[in-house]
């Protein structure tokens, strides 16, 4: 479904957001990414048409950020942190597995269009590493077989909810809408904090209890 | 034992405590109606006088950054929370956001009305999405009782609060670089001076604060500047989120006094795995250098950690066992910086690509004992040579690793490749084993 002049009232909304209109380029990509999936040339002259600016000024935006994407991923994405910690707490092992599993390479999408995966960088949880993202949800604590069972759930259409994030796990569109900062509103699903989290403080009140 | 300082983390057991309701039913909200009660330097003087420091790693101290902003300049002044944390190792404000979005909101109200912004920002990293979710819905909901809009509490205060998703670049961290891709650009640095607080977010004063440093505030309003300043050091007051990961028995989020040192917090995550020996750590993540077993003692606050080598930086404590290889660590990391490199300044640009290609023929047994001297030359002819500090980070790990394991890098060219078995490093190795 491409961005199309049915969606302005929304793009307007975004835009209202900001002092100025420019500022709206980024959502604005993701609420196409919410659209297609990834963001297609069409998609860019609709927001530079909507800002008055070049088409190469949004590309130039859309080609920085990694996680605009330019072709189409999966309906799942999984990001694997290789980033050093998680890579040594065995990131490394889970990326190499799932790229065997799958049959395919970094950036690439199962035949069946439903699973993508990406090496990703710290993504700020490294107390639960080795850490998996799935449409950009956390999956924590992940193992070799963990991994292997989530993409294999996701390919029956059937994933397991995140670690920390909603009870049923969003597509990569439903999830980009988000990103576009359209409430859809699951704020309330989910825990508020996983154990490690809660480590100093449990230990605090154990202090306290004393 | 180590006595821990639960107030940000204070309420993260409840499960509710992400809600409006819960913040209120735990006093949340309430420093808002102080702060907006006084006259907006006075509250400028209360966080200068606590000597809360930036806990985003420079450790600015955060009210002179708000006093710095240009007052009766009739323009308009923006707050901008940095919530990008992407630096390796930081794992402190994503949980914080998910367990207590509102705490920021309240520091946002505090700081935006005392610095006279009537609109602010949150910029958060793109990957998190159920964060997202949970600070989206705090805005929503702060709004809709009366503490974001118009008139705030009748007080005659009005701010706009919007949250900004990024989308997966470290370097907009950097504050120049977060304002860029706020305004629309890509996120890339800008030469200082002018700096944020004259010219900033659309060329007008804007602070930018992380946001540990801004979720301190309401407590500071609340409890006081002798409170605040009876936990920490003498320079380094008050309390912070300490982030343990990797080979600790139980790694995790400590919010303890500034000053505790990482025996004392290896102590509290149930000491290393497996009784392994620890090798290598980083302070603040991987763009401090890096510490080894002989620094278990140094005090973690901003003076201690400087003095001895390091920066505090965001009490990031990757913790590496001796089953870790450092120059695949290292490597890692400066794959890392290479691809996370702006491309705007030539030396981190092309000096980083180098970096890994060398590191990469190091670490495969490859290279020569010359590329030693060779890594720390090009160090020197990166680091400090860019508009930003990224490259001065990914000299970092290179340089404080030759220093404290450069014959683990000559072992490398010794054995014809690297002597350590992965697999021993992993989470699951050890599972499997019922070693952890």
């Amino acid at each position: 479904m491409p961005l199309t002049d049915a969606d302005n009232s929304v793009m307007d909304s975004i835009i209202n957001r900001y002092p100025r209109s420019r500022s709206a380029i980024m959502p604005l990509l993701h609420f196409a990414q919410s659209k297609d999936g990834y963001v297609t040339p069409e998609s860019i002259e609709v927001i530079a048409k909507k800002l008055n600016l070049e088409t190469a000024e949004v590309s130039a935006v859309a080609t920085f950020y990694t996680q605009y994407k330019r072709k189409p991923v999966g309906e799942y994405h999984v990001g694997v942190c290789t980033n050093t910690l998680c890579a040594v707490m065995g990131g490394d092992a889970i990326f190499e597995a799932l790229k065997d599993h799958l049959g395919i390479e970094n950036d690439e999408v199962t035949a069946d269009g439903k699973v993508s995966v990406e090496h990703i960088e710290c993504n700020a949880a490294c107390d639960y590493a080795p850490v998996v993202m799935a449409n950009w949800e956390f999956y924590d604590n992940q193992t070799v077989q963990s991994a292997k069972d989530l993409v294999d759930a996701m390919r029956q259409g059937n994933p397991p909810a995140p670690t920390r994030g909603p009870n049923k796990l969003p597509t990569w569109k439903e999830n980009s809408a988000v990103l576009a900062g359209l409430n859809d509103g699951r704020a309330h699903e989910g825990v508020q904090a996983g154990e490690p989290t809660l480590l100093g403080l449990r230990i605090a009140k154990d202090q306290g209890a004393k | 034992m180590t006595k821990l300082t639960p107030v940000l983390s204070a309420s993260w057991d409840q499960p509710d405590s992400f809600t409006i309701e819960g913040y209120k039913r735990n006093g949340g909200y309430r420093a808002v109606e102080k702060a907006l009660s006084m006259a907006p330097d006075e509250v400028i003087q209360i966080v200068k006088d606590s000597g809360l420091r930036g806990r985003g790693g420079a450790g600015f101290p955060t009210g002179m950054k708000w006093g710095f902003i240009p007052q009766g300049d009739n323009k308009e002044h923006y707050f901008v929370v940095n919530a990008d944390e992407s630096e390796p190792g930081t794992c402190k404000d994503m949980p914080m956001l998910m367990a207590n979005p509102h705490v920021l909101v309240e520091g946002i109200i505090i700081g935006s009305y005392a610095i006279r912004a009537n609109h602010a920002f949150i910029y958060i990293r793109g990957e998190v999405t159920h964060i997202i979710r949970r600070v989206q819905q705090a805005i929503e909901d702060a709004y809709k009782a009366g503490y974001l809009g118009k008139n705030i509490l009748g007080k005659g205060f009005d701010l706009e609060l919007v949250l900004h998703v990024g989308a997966g670049a470290y370097i907009c961290g950097e504050e120049t670089a977060l304002l860029d891709s706020l305004e629309g650009f890509r996120g890339q640095p800008r030469l200082r001076p002018p700096f944020p607080a004259i010219a900033g977010l659309y060329a007008r004063p804007t602070v930018v604060n992380n946001v540990e440093s801004v979720a301190s505030v309401p407590s500071i309003i609340n409890n006081g500047v002798e409170w605040f300043g009876s936990m920490g050091t003498e320079k380094s007051k008050g309390f912070t989120l300490y982030s343990l990961s990797g080979h600790v028995k139980n790694p995790g989020q400590f919010e303890a006094p500034l000053g505790v040192t990482l025996r004392e917090l290896i102590a509290l995550a149930g000491g290393m795995r497996n009784g392994n020996k620890l090798k290598f750590w980083t302070p603040g993540g991987s763009s401090t250098p890096l510490f080894t077993d002989a620094h278990l003692d140094t005090p973690l606050d901003y003076e201690g950690v400087a003095a001895a080598g390091s920066m505090l930086g965001t009490k990031a404590l990757q913790i590496f066992d001796e089953t870790v290889c450092v120059v695949r660590a290292v490597l890692r990391w400066t794959e890392f910086y290479k691809h996370e490199s702006c491309g705007k300044c030539t030396p981190c640009r092309e000096g980083t690509w180098w970096l890994v290609q060398i590191l990469k023929d190091l670490e495969s047994g490859k290279g020569e004992a010359a590329d030693l001297d060779k890594l720390l030359d090009l160090c020197d002819n990166i680091a400090g040579r860019s508009f930003c500090a990224l490259a001065d980070g990914a000299a970092s790990p290179i340089i404080s690793s030759l220093k404290y394991f450069r014959q683990e890098y000559l072992d490398h060219l010794n054995n014809g490749g690297c002597p350590f078995d992965p697999a021993k490093s992993t989470l699951f190795a050890l599972e499997e084993s019922g070693a952890r």
